[in-house]
């Protein structure tokens, strides 16, 4: 089971848990990934040991999609 | 070539980080380093050999010659200076498991003994914190420390330090780019600066980019 994971205050939260095969849950996924895209979060996935890249689609083959902030120099 | 950070566009005057950069910016750190204790040293050393009573005045300017460099790599090690969070424990706990899963069991067990995580890049060894990094590069011979964090500092610090290590995957150049460089300098220098609980990791870290380089 795919799942859509959002970094925030509470350490993490799963916004959306889909398989490639159930239609209604990967729109909802699909829709769950939009609405944090216009709050501002970048999706981002992990593609090997030591590399990710981010996605502006919901890649739903992946195993996660995790949600994350802009960095900033400090 | 992988995609590059977003966050590029809000420094977007900046020229992008790659290795020659970063070795023009550490000569320039070690200049600009020559230029504080010489001028300092010789003024000592000449006041002495003008007239002993000037000895004072002498041990003044040397002073100023080991407190400079000083106070720069400290203001390098401050970027992973551990600090206490607002996030309640159960988020921690939850953000460090997140985090546990995105890194392999050394660096889990680096993390849980140092509060850093280390990542090996093709610019260096860096050791990533909840906001900032340090990057080991040549064999381990040279520190640089970056001021970077995620824009929310009520994050957990898992969370914080997560938010780094995917945009450093990601784009690992721009990640330099975006960062604010705070101190390049020799390892030992920001070693001693650390938190006594940090420097194993950056002992780590050097011995990784070592055996990387060999």
């Amino acid at each position: 089971m795919s799942r859509l994971i959002r970094m925030d205050h509470t350490g993490h939260s799963t916004l959306a848990q889909w398989t490639a095969d159930d239609p209604v849950a990967v729109e909802a996924a699909v829709q769950a990934f939009r609405k944090e895209l216009d709050r501002g979060y970048f999706g981002m996935v992990s593609t090997g040991e030591g590399h990710a890249e981010q996605v502006k689609e919901l890649p739903v083959a992946a195993d996660l999609v995790i949600m994350r902030l802009p960095i900033s120099g400090g | 070539m992988a995609a590059e950070l977003p966050e590029l566009a809000a420094v977007h005057w900046r020229p992008r980080v790659d290795d020659a950069r970063l070795t023009r910016s550490a000569r320039a750190w070690t200049l600009s380093t020559c230029a504080h204790v010489i001028p300092f040293l010789a003024a000592g050393i000449a006041l002495v050999a003008l007239s002993p009573l000037a000895l004072p005045v002498a041990l003044a300017a040397r002073a100023h010659a080991w407190i400079i460099p000083e106070l720069y790599a400290q203001r390098g090690a401050n970027v992973v200076r551990p600090k206490r969070t607002r996030a309640p424990a159960e988020a921690e706990a939850l953000s460090v498991g997140l985090l546990g899963d995105l890194v392999g069991h050394d660096a889990r067990a680096l993390h849980a003994q140092t509060g850093l995580v280390p990542e090996r890049g093709r610019l260096g060894t860096w050791l990533v914190g909840p906001a900032g990094a340090l990057l080991v590069r040549r064999g381990g011979r040279r520190a640089y420390c970056y001021c970077v964090r995620v824009n929310d500092t009520a994050l957990p610090t898992g969370d914080r330090i997560a938010h780094l290590l995917l945009a450093l995957r990601a784009d690992e150049q721009g990640f330099a780019t975006v960062a604010n460089m705070a101190f390049s300098g020799a390892p030992w220098r920001v070693r001693r600066r650390l938190d006594p609980a940090q420097r194993p990791a950056l002992d780590a870290a050097r011995a990784l980019d070592s055996r990387a380089r060999d």
